[in-house]
């Protein structure tokens, strides 16, 4: 019976042999057929972003504030100014609150609140952006009675958040239980703690999830259209020009600005790219280029970071 | 501060003719949740002396060690009955401050942990929680307490670099002198050797003899070998029939390696059992 079984299982290893190997080489050109497949739209949307945009960028196009419509020239200066504005003070609503639910989810997760946390942070990460847009248009433009580049902050923080939260939350639990107890065991208190030694010891990880964050909120429209609006006429030089000439204050300067319509570059590109003037369209293009390569710097340079504190750290 | 012991009941142990008693431990007992971990604890730390505890795994040595310094309050569930005095002061008293308690009984854990700052900061830490902000001071209190550990001589041209940059014995120093930065009466050290090869485990063990010249330190360890080269005195711990951990014997440490008076530590330190 054995030496049957061990003879029938050598016949079988050599008759199948053949069937074997094609079986093989066909899967696997399959498969490798099918991952450049899913690569083609990426290569080909940068691609076609760089052959398009790429004729459009130059300085004028960074440095100069719109010409009228229909005319050549001109720049997107507005859109820069306003996005990195937007997207800075979105940056900034959202990183302390979100470290410190962070911070709380990390340490209490099964307390009522912690789970409470966890599960609004699951919906808000699925909730559709221009729920958030339409969100920030009823809690601050509609009281306001105006558009405003703070309710289109406001809005993108909300967006940023739950990315915070998360990646913060993740990096947190990564770091050794020994360090928390080494400092305990100090007298330290826990927020001491959590301060100054669990904070920096996950720093990377959070600085990593902000740069994310960031990234995806500077390419968001929708929240946009219901908050900032978008506004050609636009000039941060010019506020903080006649707010020095008027003697205003930084505080009534920051106040001008966040309380002015603003546009961004993804705003620009949807509304440029809808017009019926083809330097527009070219711009549109433009604006795409910049708006991709802006992205990607960002998660280049997350990346890059989380490895050179990692080779750091391991000293 | 009372240092006789008078009172002799039955598992109280006596190991020293002339004891200046640091800490007492009064039946000492510590749950998590419905399960006892350790049941009747009495014993006696002497000052300046290195007093090892040993047993098997699991018999709670080091859930005996984190009372001492209050640490097992980190884990929700642990509930503590009896007492632990240090000077005579019931450390789980009603008015004590449980930073005051960790400040005076430090820590050394079983791996080092430095923190990832660097070899100043870490040092520095401790002092700076309570308010100590000065430069000059700082600077003092960090050369002197890595001259402590016997690491300053390495460190002293790159105090600045990370303190996780170390070896593995030069991390374990480092967080040694950390806790003594902070000037504490009592150490404890929970297995500090057990991460570290043998030149870096003889070393930690030069420093023990010399740190016990200023301070007490209670030592939990696997190696028996440690526990019988630098100890004086030794807590022989087992469980019992409930699996909860009892101290089944206390004496000085030449008298538990060569003549025990339980069979049990017999068999543990011949090595016949566990």
């Amino acid at each position: 019976m054995t030496t049957n079984y061990s003879e029938l299982l050598k016949r079988g290893v050599q008759t199948r042999r053949l069937r074997r190997k094609s079986v093989n080489g066909f899967m696997l050109s399959l498969t490798g057929i099918l991952t450049l497949l899913a690569l083609v739209p990426l290569f080909w949307i940068i691609g076609y972003v760089i052959y398009r945009g790429g004729k459009t960028l130059n300085l004028a196009f960074f440095t100069q504030l719109p010409k009228p419509m229909g005319m050549a020239g001109g720049g997107v200066l507005h859109a820069i100014e306003g996005s990195l504005i937007v997207t800075l003070m979105a940056t900034v609503l959202a990183f302390v609150p979100g470290v410190l639910a962070a911070f709380y989810a990390a340490r209490n997760p099964n307390t009522p609140l912690g789970i409470a946390l966890r599960f609004s942070t699951d919906v808000l990460s699925g909730v559709p952006s221009i729920v958030v847009g339409l969100f920030g248009y009823t809690l601050i433009v509609k009281p306001q009675g105006h558009y405003s580049a703070f309710a289109g902050s406001v809005a993108l923080a909300i967006l940023m958040l739950p990315t915070i939260i998360r990646t913060t939350e993740e990096m947190l639990k990564l770091v050794p239980g020994a360090l928390r107890e080494g400092s305990l065991a100090l007298g330290a208190s826990e927020w001491k703690t959590s301060l100054n030694v669990l904070l920096p010891a996950a720093m990377d990880g959070v600085i990593t999830g902000v740069l994310l964050a960031i990234a995806r909120a500077a390419g968001e429209t929708a929240p946009l259209l219901f908050t900032t609006l978008g506004n050609e006429r636009f000039d941060l030089g010019s506020i903080i020009k006649s707010g020095v000439q008027n003697h205003q204050g930084i505080f009534q300067i920051m106040g001008r600005i966040f309380n002015s319509p603003i546009d961004s570059l993804p705003l620009t590109l949807w509304k440029y790219a809808q017009q019926p003037y083809p330097e527009r369209v070219d711009q549109a293009w433009g604006v795409a280029l910049i708006l991709m390569i802006l992205v990607l710097t960002i998660n280049v340079i997350a990346r890059i970071w989380i490895e050179l504190r990692k080779k750091k750290l391991r000293g | 501060m009372d240092m006789k012991i008078e009172i002799k009941q039955k598992g109280d142990w006596v190991v020293d003719d002339n004891p200046n008693i640091k800490m007492k431990t009064t039946y000492l007992s510590v749950n998590y949740g419905k399960f006892r971990a350790l049941t009747d604890i009495n014993m006696e730390i002497s000052e300046q002396k290195i007093t090892a505890i040993i047993g098997p795994s699991g018999c709670g040595k080091s859930t005996l060690l984190r009372s001492f310094n209050r640490m097992n309050d980190l884990t929700p569930s642990a509930r503590i009955e009896g007492e632990i005095a240090l000077d005579g002061e019931n450390i789980y008293g009603k008015n004590v401050d449980v930073v005051d308690v960790r400040r005076r009984i430090g820590m050394v854990f079983q791996r080092p942990n430095p923190f990832p700052k660097s070899i100043y900061d870490n040092v520095s830490y401790g002092p700076r929680l309570y308010g100590i902000r000065d430069r000059n001071n700082l600077d003092g209190i960090v050369e002197s307490s890595l001259r402590q550990s016997a690491l300053w001589d390495e460190v002293k041209d790159k105090l600045h670099q990370s303190g996780m940059s170390l070896s593995g014995g030069q991390q374990q120093r480092l967080c040694i002198a950390r806790a003594l930065a902070v000037q504490p009466e009592v150490i404890l050290m929970d297995e500090p050797a057990s991460a570290l090869d043998p030149i870096s485990t003889l070393r930690i063990e030069e420093l023990m003899h010399d740190l016990a010249k200023s301070y007490t330190i209670i030592i939990v360890t696997h190696n028996m070998q440690q526990a019988a080269r630098v100890s004086d005195f030794t807590a022989m711990m087992m469980i019992d029939e409930t699996r909860s951990g009892r101290l089944i014997e206390y004496n000085a440490t030449n008298i538990i390696f060569t003549r025990p008076q339980d069979k049990r530590t017999e068999d543990y330190v011949t090595g016949r059992f566990g």
